[in-house]
């Protein structure tokens, strides 16, 4: 029984897993040439045959649905024409695992620079088929790459949270990261446990437990250390059980009064592990997913269809969209400056698209022509001076002209504001003509605490429980109240119990969650 | 070359020629010791129908016209076939 190694971290999506672990970036260790063009070629057909008769064993355990989508990647390992670049770069003197990488990762990107979302959808098939032939090369735990471990390293790509497998359970432990990266709200969406700010560098383990609930990973646990966690396995799958009564109910609070409880999506994806059932609409859908790095800018068609889906999919419930908020974090090569000094002060959301107007007009052209499809509400993120909403409400009246005159089917959606600027926060009186608010609390509470989201060291500073946000939130809901402007909070705070009574006290009626979160939500309301 | 059978169809899968529907297509054309290509122009260039990583990184999408052309023994039968599937929607493959 050797001692298990302690270590605490930041929670960024709550639950309690323990597995293998699987260590990101230095997880591949190249392979030896082993000098002989023949041989590496053997070993290259070798991993090929391996790495199908795993498939073909998962095909067999799968439903329908997976079977098809293996098959697919059974015929494609099977067609000699996927290795046949791979021999001839052999032939030049290459290791068989480079010679693999390269041509498999010539054949991705092909995938993925295509327009058709379908086409680019496949890369991820053929980065599996890459992993599991490129895991039999180097004989490393082939399959855990699959999904079912514990991700550990410093931080963690969005697309490679997506291509892992999550069904099969898995957790997310990583050194820097943050609470409020795309991969933590997509794990959150999911449930997935994720633990950020380890602050340890290479940790070598083979197993972990990891308690996303205390915020605690242990390393290499002992048998006493593993039966200890039952227990809290144990009262935490209790909690989720009591939750779970909750989740097609309406929100009430104990009173009775009616509370509107919307979710917060990324995709379209996304839609079909939420039961519309359990929530009043959507309230923030972020439009970011359609645009990329790498991949071509979304044409009009493409992102109407998109955002037609989420209407559709809401069955008549509002639907919130969010114009696209890049800069900061999210940084878009073409898109957005380069050079900034300070993303999070500089050139984003409304900043940036009112600068590129050409983006932005195909992007309000597209909501226009979706409105007809349900009750969408446009939202505009990063508002900070008035004049930023009557320019892009004159743009999109533009649009609306542009497509009548087009004889294209559109309406007018009402155009809403996100409140995150303090100086919006702090004189929402100046916004009159919003349609509607939304309190970004997130950035809110980075913009007034001085303390960037992140950046561990000044994480504990950056806290929604700071007094001056909740004067500014119940200053912000008074104002809506008085003028009938409806106002809803969609950040983390939302989704946190622990907040809870403080946005009702504030006098909020609307919230919007991660999905993983509304039973929980609910359930906390029902008490308060 | 031998004396070509050739032919073309519209694409009318919902998809286009993705995962499913090139899976098929291979298959069916692997039944056939006839060569059998496809192009998505008139003029090709041409693909072998029975490689799936050659058909797939064609990426013919939706109401896209596919041409076919068959030589060698059987040619005939193997282009009907083919032709016989893409018009079923890649249901039912006759001969396979």
């Amino acid at each position: 029984m050797s001692p298990g190694r302690e270590y605490k971290g930041i929670v960024a999506s709550d639950g309690i897993y323990i597995g293998p672990v699987l260590s990101l970036g230095f997880r591949r260790s190249a392979r030896i040439a082993s000098g002989s063009t023949e041989a590496e070629s053997a070993a290259l057909v070798t991993a090929i045959k391996a790495a199908l008769s795993g498939i073909a064993a998962l095909a067999d355990a799968a439903g329908s649905d997976a079977s098809e989508i293996l098959d697919f990647q059974i015929a494609m390992l099977e067609d000699e024409a996927l290795s046949a670049p791979a021999h001839k770069l052999i032939a030049t003197g290459l290791a068989a695992d480079s010679a693999w990488l390269t041509t498999m990762d010539a054949e991705i990107s092909g995938y993925q620079s295509s327009e058709d979302e379908y086409f680019r959808a496949r890369a991820a098939d053929l980065r599996d088929m890459r992993d599991r032939v490129l895991d039999h090369l180097l004989g490393e735990n082939p399959g855990v790459s699959g999904g079912g471990a514990v991700l550990f390293g410093d931080d963690l790509a969005p697309t490679r949270f997506l291509e892992t497998d999550w069904t099969k359970g898995g957790a997310i432990v990583l050194t820097s990261g943050s609470t409020t990266s795309h991969v933590a709200m997509l794990a959150r969406a999911r449930g997935v446990p994720m633990i950020v700010g380890l602050g340890e560098g290479a940790i070598s383990a083979s197993s972990a437990i990891v308690d996303a609930v205390n915020g605690i990973v242990l390393f290499n646990p002992s048998q006493d250390e593993r039966d200890a966690l039952s227990a809290r396995l144990a009262a935490h799958v209790a909690e989720r059980l009591a939750d779970a009564p909750y989740l097609l109910q309406k929100a009430r609070r104990r009173d009775g009064t009616a509370i509107e409880l919307l979710v917060n999506v990324a995709s379209v994806e996304e839609l079909e592990t939420i039961d519309v059932r359990s929530c009043d609409g959507i309230g923030l859908m972020r439009s970011e997913f359609l645009f990329a790095d790498g991949k071509p800018l979304p044409g009009e068609d493409q992102q109407y269809r998109a955002y037609r889906r989420f209407l559709e999919w809401a069955e008549g419930r509002p639907v919130t969209i969010r114009t696209l908020d890049i800069g900061g974090d999210k940084s878009l090569a073409g898109l957005t400056p380069a050079d900034e000094r300070n993303p999070f002060l500089g050139l984003r959301g409304v900043r940036l698209t009112l600068k590129r107007r050409d983006v932005f007009r195909i992007q309000l052209r597209a909501l226009a022509r979706a409105a007809v499809h349900g009750q969408l509400k446009v939202m505009i993120p990063m508002v900070t001076v008035p004049e930023e909403l009557s320019a892009t409400a004159a743009l999109l009246d533009e649009c609306l002209d542009e497509l009548q005159r087009e004889g294209l089917h559109c309406a007018k959606p009402p155009l809403g504001i996100m409140v995150e600027v303090p100086a919006v926060a702090v004189c929402p009186e100046l916004f009159a003509n919003a349609n509607f608010f939304s309190i970004g609390s997130n950035d809110l509470t980075q913009y007034v605490t001085a303390s960037s989201r992140d950046e561990p060291a000044v994480a504990a500073l950056n806290d929604a429980a700071n007094p001056a946000i909740a004067k500014l939130i119940a200053s912000v809901a008074c104002y809506g109240r008085d003028n009938a402007i409806p106002v809803s909070l969609c950040g983390d705070m939302a989704s946190d119990p622990a907040h809870l009574a403080g946005l009702l006290d504030a006098g909020l009626t609307s919230l919007s969650v991660a999905p993983a979160r509304i039973a929980r939500v609910k359930r906390a309301l029902a008490e308060l | 070359m031998s004396d070509w059978f050739s032919g073309n169809i519209v694409i009318t899968h919902d998809v286009g020629l993705h995962a499913r529907p090139s899976v098929k297509l291979t298959k069916t054309a692997k039944v056939f010791t006839a060569k059998l290509e496809i192009a998505a122009k008139e003029d090709g260039p041409w693909i072998d129908a029975k490689s799936i990583v050659k058909v797939m990184a064609m990426k013919v999408p939706q109401h896209a016209t596919l041409y076919i052309r068959a030589s060698g023994e059987g040619a005939e039968s193997a282009r009907d076939a083919i032709l016989a599937l893409v018009r079923n929607d890649f249901e039912n493959v006759a001969g396979a």
